[in-house]
């Protein structure tokens, strides 16, 4: 119930009623996403993430989610340069991953 | 019809004939009437140009005729090839030449309708219907046993392909398979046939012949009548814009399957990933699976090395690029904080206005390889160049793995802001160390008045003029080349030189044109790492064939990619003339 104490609004996730299936068959197209440790390598390195939020570990949050607007959104900034896959320390082809939420 | 000129036993090829020439009329006019209407009034043009007309006479006999691009990759492969396909164009020519000596007929005068009909089979048949003369009765036969030596190389190949210097071959469907058994059995029926003269054998050999002509259209064979097309589409400078029309189309009619590429290709490191070759792609566009096609074309590295060893001389990459054009990814791209970079940068005044001679630009593979970086810094210090940092903090990427996406505008955003930004630093020279970045730069950016370079032919350029003095060590390096560095744009003596300059120089087991790749290439979306892996071993391995101390690479992608598998030390070109700078 909202009593109307807070400024803005609730960002409480029920995980219940969130819709998975992206994530999901994302997870059986690419079952390396299993293996992210979200260490944030990919992150850091982000060409566009120089100049924008662009987070590729965010965006795995999201989907997990269910917010896959906002994980859509964001990967429109990628430049696709391929540092995030360079660097993955669990070797997750993550730039076929971001083309394929895409899809 | 008098029994001199005629049997039924001709008609079955007579009928094949008129298939595979009616087929082909269309096909041509059908490729012809695709191209876009730019490209076709450049191909008229071409015609008539004596440049390009000369580039295709000589094409025409040396590739069509006398197949000198096999010959060159595998001699026993292009005796093979040149002994069917140059034998059977001379028993062809030497029979018709034959028509005009044997006139008329024995002695039966044919004219009119019936003297074209007749001339349509009789130098394939002749022997059952006329004796020739003592000279030509020698050349038929001598050219009609050189194929089927030929034949009989071919069937080794098929039984064991390793005895020719080949490691993986073709894989082929029915219709091939069919039209292969044809095509062996043609020469023998022939030669039977005419030394016999047994009915049945004439009847073989007739209907061999037609089964030939009528898979001809279905089948890889379809690569003799196109590719003829297809060098003259090429040598009028002609693109592939869309997979699977007009040029494009004329390419994969031309592909002979022959499997060239798939040796030379850096995935065929096992049997899984060897499907995704281009032999492979060409067939599945053709076949129009173009789901197939569109997986192929995404998984491959893009490394050209079977471009550079193709016997026809198809531009699959350029096939895959617009394959992927065509169905792009879906990711509605929104650089427009591309706009916002340059405003901040002027404002602080990042981009400085005093024109230094050299700009540097590092590229987002060198970001993650910061030694490199430095070992540049160094050096252009140490030669007392005027140089600047253009992404010192990182930058823009250059826009080619965008535009191996398939994604050209977006890619163009890019492009046009990172021109904005060298041309408003007012350099002279643009120094890469990157690959990648070269290739997009040298193709896609119109820098006027701005010498683009690499960075090996950069320090190339250093130690030539004198500018930079290093002193020559006793290690023994193996260098691989890029693809983008090498094949792309055959820079293969400069960074050689260099090694050359600082230490000893080792030969890998393939090199310059051949060099495979190093397997991080951002080309391919849908290799895994441990796919790429495989690919990296195996070119390890290849560069340590003479037992190095250590590889050298022009590429940070190289360089990150090597280091995973590699048991001795990997290094840029630059980091190796750094050790060595004259102190």
């Amino acid at each position: 119930m909202d009593f109307g104490f807070c400024l803005s609004p609730s960002s409480h996730v029920k995980m219940d009623s969130v819709d998975l299936t992206t994530f999901n068959s994302l997870k059986e197209t690419n079952p390396d996403i299993n293996t992210c440790i979200a260490c944030g390598s990919c992150t850091a390195t982000c060409t566009a993430g120089n100049f924008t939020e662009m987070s590729f570990r965010r965006i795995l949050l999201m989907l997990q989610r269910g917010k896959e607007e906002q994980a859509k959104k964001m990967i429109q900034k990628c430049m696709l340069c391929g540092k995030c896959t360079l660097v993955c320390p669990r070797g997750i082809n993550i730039r076929k991953i971001l083309l394929d939420i895409t899809r | 019809m008098n029994q001199y000129i005629f049997h039924p036993f001709v008609l079955p090829f007579v009928l094949g004939m008129a298939f595979v020439l009616t087929y082909c009329l269309v096909g041509l006019l059908r490729i012809i009437a695709q191209l876009p209407k730019d490209d076709r009034k450049q191909f008229w043009r071409s015609l008539v140009t004596p440049k390009t007309a000369w580039a295709n006479i000589r094409d025409l006999f040396g590739d069509c005729l006398f197949h000198v691009k096999i010959w060159k990759r595998n001699p026993i492969l292009g005796y093979m090839h040149s002994s069917i396909a140059f034998g059977w164009f001379m028993l062809i020519a030497i029979g018709h030449v034959m028509l005009f000596t044997l006139k008329p007929l024995e002695g039966v005068d044919v004219q009119g309708f019936e003297r074209t009909f007749t001339n349509c089979y009789y130098p394939i048949f002749y022997k059952h219907f006329a004796t020739e003369t003592p000279v030509f009765a020698f050349l038929m036969d001598f050219f009609l046993i050189v194929i089927i030596t030929g034949i009989f190389i071919a069937v080794v190949k098929k039984i064991y392909s390793g005895m020719v210097g080949v490691k993986r071959v073709t894989k082929f469907g029915f219709a091939d398979n069919m039209i292969r058994f044809a095509l062996w059995t043609i020469f023998p029926f022939r030669l039977v046939a005419e030394k016999t003269n047994i009915m049945a054998f004439w009847w073989l050999y007739s209907i061999d012949l037609m089964i030939f002509m009528c898979l001809l259209p279905f089948t890889r064979y379809m690569h003799i009548p196109t590719e003829a097309l297809f060098i003259l589409l090429r040598h009028a400078g002609l693109k592939a814009r869309e997979p699977r029309k007009g040029f494009a189309l004329a390419q994969i009619y031309s592909c002979p399957s022959c499997g060239l590429c798939i040796d030379a290709c850096p995935m065929s490191v096992n049997d899984k990933m060897s499907d995704n070759t281009s032999a492979y792609f060409m067939k599945k566009l053709r076949n129009k699976d173009s789901e197939e096609a569109q997986r192929i074309a995404e998984t491959c590295l893009m490394c050209g090395k079977c471009v550079m060893v193709c016997p026809v001389s198809i531009e699959s990459c350029d096939i895959k690029f617009s394959q992927r054009a065509a169905t792009p990814y879906n990711i509605n791209s929104d650089h427009s904080y591309l706009d916002v970079i340059s405003t901040e940068a002027q404002r602080s005044g990042e981009i400085s206005v005093n024109n230094p001679h050299v700009l540097y630009f590092a590229g987002c593979m060198t970001q993650l390889t910061p030694k490199i970086m430095r070992a540049m810094k160094q050096i252009m210090e140490a030669a007392g160049e005027d140089y600047e940092f253009i992404d010192k903090d990182g930058g823009i990427c250059c826009g080619r793995p965008m535009l191996l996406s398939g994604k050209t505008a977006e890619a163009k955003a890019m492009i046009e802001k990172n021109t904005e930004l060298i041309k408003k630093s007012g350099a002279k020279k643009l120094v890469l160390s990157c690959p990648i970045c070269y290739k997009v730069f040298k193709e896609e950016y119109h820098l006027e008045g701005i010498e683009i370079q690499h960075h090996t032919q950069y320090i190339d350029e250093l130690i030539k003029s004198g500018k930079l003095q290093v002193d020559k060590g006793d290690v023994n390096y193996v260098y691989h080349d890029p693809c983008e560095l090498g094949r792309a744009f055959g820079v293969y003596d400069e960074p050689r030189e260099v090694i050359e300059s600082v230490g000893n120089l080792r030969k890998a087991k393939s090199e310059k044109e051949l060099s495979i790749c190093c397997g991080g290439s951002l080309g391919s979306f849908n290799l895994t790492q441990q796919e790429r892996d495989e690919i990296t071993e195996n070119s390890v391995n290849d560069l340590m064939f003479n037992h190095p101390d250590e590889i050298v690479t022009a590429c940070p992608l190289c360089l990150k990619t090597f280091a995973r598998k590699s048991p001795v030390q990997v290094q840029d070109i630059a980091e190796i003339v750094c050790e060595k700078l004259k102190k």
